[in-house]
């Protein structure tokens, strides 16, 4: 799908609230509004489900089949796609920081130096003498991949085995394995990416932001799709090549996107392509071919910083939304 | 040396510290019920006995963090990132955010948080930082606290609670013991953390050019910036004006009474030299910042017709052109740093060597 020959469509919506995670609930767009709304738009029409008293991190499950909500007011939540809710977690008097959701259904998720994992039936506590900055499951097996200050942990949730720890110096706020297992990135809060061959323990460094990088995304690590990390923080969508067993080391990171008067905020890899959708700091969203570094403008700019943007399971419509609490369905055609 | 941001819209911050006892939550229940028009984000690290019942009320783990700059007073907290940010999602909820801290904690990284951290630095502004002191005991805290001394030290406000508890003479005796630590603070007295709340939240003590807009002498050095609601002249140097003459901040006796080795160092000039004093401040703030707590400084640089107000952290430095310098105003420098073992005879020579060599 080359960038360059998109028509775009874009339905806007106005929710006048912090868009924290936008998303396809099975197949119908859904947004996380920052006040603990979830809009649902369905065939019926929109749908506003108050989920939480205050949200503070979403996720869509694998499947996206469920979308897994953490509050201000503590309680964990999953709503399947009829906006059906259910509590998975309850921490007292605490905000949820984040939530993961990983292989299986399961779904993790933090308050201070806490993190749950919760498969289906049971939900374990893991306690680490600092923050839980964030938390990413593997792709396979139960594993929990825990960011905090210098370092990380990988906790093995289903059995009794001890964490995995992984040392760097510094403090860790967000955390993502490659889609093949063999790689964990994450990003520090002193504007550098951190990363670990997980065979070896060989450390990575990705650096050369200008600001925090608060918004990373694999690519699907396909032959299609192509090994790429996708990240914010520049003032293009810098994206990392992960092909072969060193990583990017050594490697050129491509550039794309490009603008002199904005940053990127938010970067979405197409589910099957090479391709990459990037928000930026005014608003604007656009599209970016890897291979051939077109790009194609799906919205102008507007009001605020781009926040969130999901795929649908195609890869033929995105959802975004911004910190003012505006939103948009764009279809991509052509 | 980083430039001052535009402050438009951005949310204040106030920091409570104060030893185990002082009062601080006595003084946020009445942030929280007092009925001031305002509301309040209330971030605690338990919520321990507030009784009040308000969704803005946070808690927090102390979390601190060491920067990956080669800098070890470049600490922030790091659960304030997260819980500001979070909170700064829906500014619409609160007018301003208070962050009580513990018993022990070290101001600075608290303060380094809204200097060091883009994101909260773009959105939230720290307004002051406010240590509340137990007249009957700060004392013998003096003796027995680093933590408790370097709270006053660092303070922009000192509210001087529990004054009930203590005579007279006690009273003043504490206070001057407040002035030596911290010629720069504002001391209020206080019972039961009884304060109006305009003359702790709300200040801009970071940002020089409003505080020197209300009070156009706090770098003049030992006058009283006191509102002592009894007695006016119980210190009474402290009322003196800035060409009084005498010596108030030749403290370096003040060690050997605290046992802390802080004090404070005030400078005065007329034009310095700006290309000598910008790399000199730069390389004393380097070498010399972990033990550098506070500085404030209002300076007239040559052939410069505007005022230069600077304000720092340890090493985090920032500097602005202020106003011009009025027709009638002597164009003076000032500068004064409150530290631990501030080295007085490198510190006052370094700074008279960027003096502008006058044409005599």
């Amino acid at each position: 799908m080359p960038a360059s020959g998109v028509s775009p469509s874009l339905a806007p919506f106005f929710f006048d609230e912090y868009v924290q995670h936008a998303a396809f609930l099975d197949d119908q767009p859904v947004f996380a509004l920052a006040d603990g709304q979830v809009r649902l738009f369905t065939d019926q029409g929109e749908q506003t489900i108050e989920v939480h008293d205050g949200l503070t991190s979403a996720s869509i499950s694998l499947d996206r089949k469920t979308l897994v909500t953490g509050g201000e007011d503590g309680h964990v939540m999953a709503m399947d796609a009829q906006g059906e809710t259910t509590e998975l977690g309850h921490v007292q008097r605490k905000w949820i920081g984040t939530v993961a959701t990983g292989p299986n259904g399961a779904v993790a998720w933090t308050t201070g130096r806490d993190a749950y994992v919760h498969d289906g039936k049971t939900t374990r506590q893991f306690t680490h003498e600092r923050t839980a900055e964030d938390v990413a499951f593997a792709p396979k097996g139960l594993r929990l991949a825990v960011a905090r200050y210098n370092g990380a942990d990988i906790h093995w949730a289903g059995t009794e085995a001890e964490a995995q720890t992984l040392e760097w110096t510094g403090p860790h706020h967000l955390i993502r394995f490659s889609p093949d297992g063999c790689f964990l990135v994450t990003s520090m809060h002193d504007n550098v990416l951190h990363g670990w061959r997980l065979d070896t323990g060989a450390h990575m460094r990705m650096a050369g932001y200008p600001t925090k990088v608060k918004n990373i995304d694999f690519s699907a690590f396909t032959a299609r799709s192509g090994k790429w990390l996708a990240t914010a923080g520049a003032n293009s969508a810098v994206l990392w090549p992960f092909t072969g067993k060193e990583g990017p080391m050594g490697k050129i990171p491509k550039e794309l996107g490009q603008r002199a008067d904005s940053l990127v905020t938010c970067v979405a890899c197409h589910p099957h392509e090479a391709v990459v959708a990037i928000g930026y700091a005014d608003g604007m969203v656009g599209l970016a071919s890897i291979d051939d570094e077109k790009d194609a403008l799906l919205r102008q700019p507007g009001k605020s910083a781009v926040t969130t943007i999901g795929w649908d399971n195609s890869g033929r419509r995105l959802v975004f939304g911004t910190e003012g609490g505006d939103g948009g369905l764009i279809s991509i055609m052509g | 040396m980083l430039d001052t941001p535009d402050n438009s819209g951005r949310t204040p911050v106030t920091v409570l510290t104060g030893y185990l006892g002082a009062g601080k939550t006595t003084l946020l229940n009445r942030i929280l019920s007092e009925n001031h028009g305002k509301k309040y984000a209330v971030i605690v690290n338990e919520f321990g006995e507030i009784g009040i019942d308000n969704d803005l009320i946070v808690e927090s783990d102390e979390e601190i963090y060491e920067m990956n700059n080669g800098c070890v007073c470049c600490t922030v907290r790091g659960d304030l990132i997260r819980v500001v940010e979070g909170l700064m999602r829906r500014p619409g909820r609160f007018d301003a955010i208070v962050v009580e801290t513990t018993g022990l904690a070290d101001p600075a990284p608290v303060a380094q948080t809204f200097f060091m951290d883009d994101d909260v630095r773009g959105k939230a502004e720290l307004d002051a930082v406010v240590a509340l002191v137990d007249a009957k005991h700060f004392m013998q805290r003096l003796a027995d606290s680093p933590e408790a001394t370097e709270q006053v030290a660092f303070a922009d406000v000192v509210l001087l609670n529990k004054t009930d508890l203590v005579n007279e003479a006690e009273l003043a005796n504490v206070q001057r013991a407040i002035r030596d630590l911290n010629p720069l603070a504002e001391i209020h007295q206080t019972e039961r953390s009884a304060i109006a709340m305009d003359t702790i939240l709300g200040r801009h003590a970071f940002d020089l050019e409003k505080a020197l807009e209300r009070d156009p002498h706090f770098l003049d050095g030992g006058h009283d910036q006191s509102h002592d609601h009894r007695d006016h002249d119980h210190v009474h140097d402290e009322n003196c004006g800035p060409n009084c003459g005498h010596n108030h901040h030749d403290h370096s006796h003040d060690d050997t009474i605290h046992g802390s080795g802080i004090g404070s160092l005030s400078l005065q000039a007329g034009d310095l030299d700006a290309g000598k004093f910008f790399p000199w401040i730069n390389e004393l703030t380097q070498t010399d910042g972990p033990d550098i707590l506070r500085l404030k400084g209002i300076l007239a640089f040559d052939d410069d017709p505007k005022r230069y107000v600077l304000q720092g952290v340890h090493m985090i430095v920032e500097g602005d052109h202020e106003r011009d310098w009025k027709a009638d105003e002597e164009r003076r420098s000032r500068l004064v740093f409150i530290g631990r073992k501030l080295d007085r005879e490198k510190i006052q020579a370094g700074f008279d060597a960027c003096k502008l060599a006058t044409a005599a």
